[in-house]
C-alpha cells in the first residue's frame, strides 16, 4: 500500500508528529497508513532470555505499565515515562519517535545505548542495522519509499548490567529536552569494575548521538565518579550543538557532560542491583 | 469535498453511525459533525489537553487522532461525565474549588482527573500533578485545580468503599 505512493505515502501510529505535522503542511501526501493494526508493529514481547521485541506501533504506556521491562529495561521506562504527558504517552510509540528522527527524540538515547536494532521491511525484503545509523539529520532517516520499521529489537540484558535516560528542561514536564543523555553499563562480577558501556546524546547534534569515544574509554576502568568525569569530558567533544530559543551551543556542550555523569551514575546504581 | 468515510463508534455509551473525511481529527468530528461541542480545542497540536478524551481506557489528545480511527472504539467525552441525576463528584468538586474561571481548559481537566481517578482515587499530590502535566490552564495558576481533583479522589474513594 504504501509503496504504491512512493514517497507521498507515510505511515501512522500513534500521530503525535505526524497528524501535527501534515495539519503544519511540513509535507504533502497521498496516502496515510494506520499500522497499527499489523500485528508485528504491535507486538511487545520480554523476556530475560530473548531480549526485548518492540513492535514500532506500540504506544508508551504500554512499555512502562510492563512489569518485566520495568524489570529487565528500566532505562527504557525512563524515556517512555518522560515523553509529552500522559495523554501523548497513550498514543506516541518509541518506533514513531524514532522515525520523526528528531535531534531531541527522549527515546532515541536510550535505543542506542540500549544496543536496539531497527527492523526494516520494505518492497525489497528486510534488513537490520543499529539504532545509531537510522538517523541521517533532522527528520531525516534511512527509509526508502515504501519501507517501514516494523519492530526494535533490544539484545537480552547482561548479567550486571544498568540503564538510565535523562534530559534537561527549564519545566517538570511536558517540554522539548535542551539536551538529554542515556547510558547503559556492564560490570564486571565485582561490581566495581566496567566491562562495557554506551553513551548516547540528544539535542547537541543534527541527529542522536552515540558517544563511541566516551563509550570505549569507560571498558576496564572503575565505575566511579573519575570514570564518569573522563567519560562526560569525552561526550562534551563528541556533542556539535547549535544555539536555538531553548539554550546556546556553550549550555548544551556544557549540559552534556552534566546528563553524561548522571546518567552513568544512576546506570552503575541499577546494575550494581 | 472528498469522499466521506462511515464511522461506527461508541461514544459515551451510545453506539453512533457518523460520516467524516478522512483527514478530520477526533476533535472535529466529535465538535463539528456531531455538534458536541463541550470538547474544547486549544493548541490544536497535542500541548494543551483542552481536547482530552478517554478512547478504550486511554486519555487522550482528540487532536492527534483522526475520525476514522474511532471505529469500533468507545469514546468518553465531557459530555458523558455528569450522571443522569447530577454532577459527577469530579464536576462539583471543581465547583466548590473554584478550579475554573474562564472556562476552556475545564472540561479537559475533568476528563483528565477522570481517568486518573477512577483508577487511583487515592493518587498523592505529586501523582495528580504529574499526570495533569498534558493540561494546560491559563487562568486558575494550577494550584485549585490540583485541590480540587484530591477532594473528588477523596469522595470518589469513599463512595466506592461505601458501594462495596
Amino acid at each position: 500500500m504504501m509503496a504504491e505512493k512512493g514517497p507521498k505515502a507515510k505511515a501512522l501510529a500513534g500521530g503525535t508528529d505526524i497528524l501535527v505535522q501534515l495539519r503544519g503542511r511540513r509535507f504533502f501526501i497521498d496516502r496515510l497508513v494506520d499500522v497499527k493494526g499489523v500485528p508485528e508493529m504491535n507486538e511487545l514481547s520480554c523476556s530475560a532470555e530473548e531480549g526485548l521485541t518492540l513492535g514500532a506501533a506500540v504506544p508508551c504506556y504500554r512499555i512502562y505499565e510492563d512489569d518485566t521491562i520495568q524489570s529487565l529495561y528500566s532505562g527504557l521506562v525512563d524515556a517512555a515515562f518522560l515523553i509529552g504527558g500522559i495523554q501523548i504517552q497513550g498514543r506516541a510509540s518509541v518506533g514513531g519517535n524514532l522515525c520523526n528522527a528528531s535531534p531531541s527524540g527522549d527515546t532515541i538515547p536510550i535505543l542506542i545505548a540500549l544496543g536496539a536494532s531497527c527492523v526494516i521491511e520494505g518492497p525489497k525484503g528486510s534488513r537490520t542495522l543499529p539504532v545509531e545509523d537510522f538517523c541521517t539529520g533532522p527528520g531525516q532517516n534511512v527509509l526508502q519509499d515504501g519501507e517501514l520499521l516494523v519492530a526494535l529489537k533490544f539484545p537480552p540484558p547482561a548479567a550486571n548490567s544498568g540503564a538510565h535516560y535523562l534530559r534537561f528542561i527549564p519545566r517538570n514536564e511536558m517540554d522539548i529536552a535542551v539536551a538529554g543523555a542515556g547510558a547503559s553499563v556492564v560490570l564486571e562480577d565485582d561490581k566495581e569494575t566496567i566491562k562495557s558501556a554506551r553513551i548516547s546524546l540528544a539535542a547537541v547534534g543534527p541527529t542522536p548521538i552515540f558517544a563511541e569515544e566516551a563509550s570505549e574509554l569507560l571498558a576496564g576502568r572503575a565505575a566511579s565518579e573519575g570514570s564518569f568525569e573522563a567519560a562526560a569530558e569525552a561526550a562534551k567533544a563528541a556533542a556539535r550543538p547549535i544555539s536555538d530559543m531553548r539554550g546556546t551551543a556553550k549550555q548544551r556542550i556544557h549540559l552534556s557532560g552534566v546528563l553524561t555523569k548522571r546518567a552513568l551514575r544512576e546506570a552503575v546504581a541499577r546494575a550494581q542491583g | 469535498m472528498s469522499k466521506k468515510i462511515h464511522v461506527q463508534t461508541n461514544i459515551n455509551g451510545l453506539d453512533v453511525d457518523l460520516l467524516c473525511e478522512s483527514r478530520q481529527s477526533l476533535l472535529e468530528v466529535l465538535r463539528d459533525v456531531l455538534n458536541m461541542t463541550g470538547t474544547k480545542e486549544g493548541c490544536n497540536d497535542g500541548n494543551c489537553g483542552a481536547c482530552s478524551v478517554i478512547v478504550d481506557g486511554r486519555l487522550i489528545d482528540s487532536c492527534l487522532m483522526l475520525g476514522v480511527e474511532a471505529e469500533g472504539k468507545e469514546i468518553t467525552t465531557i459530555e458523558g461525565v455528569a450522571y443522569t441525576h447530577g454532577l459527577h463528584p469530579i464536576q462539583q468538586s471543581f465547583l466548590e474549588n473554584a478550579a475554573l474561571q474562564c472556562g476552556i481548559c475545564t472540561p479537559g481537566f475533568i476528563v483528565a482527573a477522570k481517568a486518573l481517578l477512577e483508577n487511583e482515587p487515592e493518587a498523592d499530590e505529586g501523582r495528580v500533578r504529574h499526570w495533569l502535566a498534558g493540561n494546560l490552564c491559563r487562568c486558575t495558576g494550577y494550584d485549585k485545580i490540583v485541590r480540587a481533583v484530591l477532594d473528588a479522589g477523596k469522595t470518589m474513594a469513599t463512595q466506592s468503599k461505601s458501594e462495596s
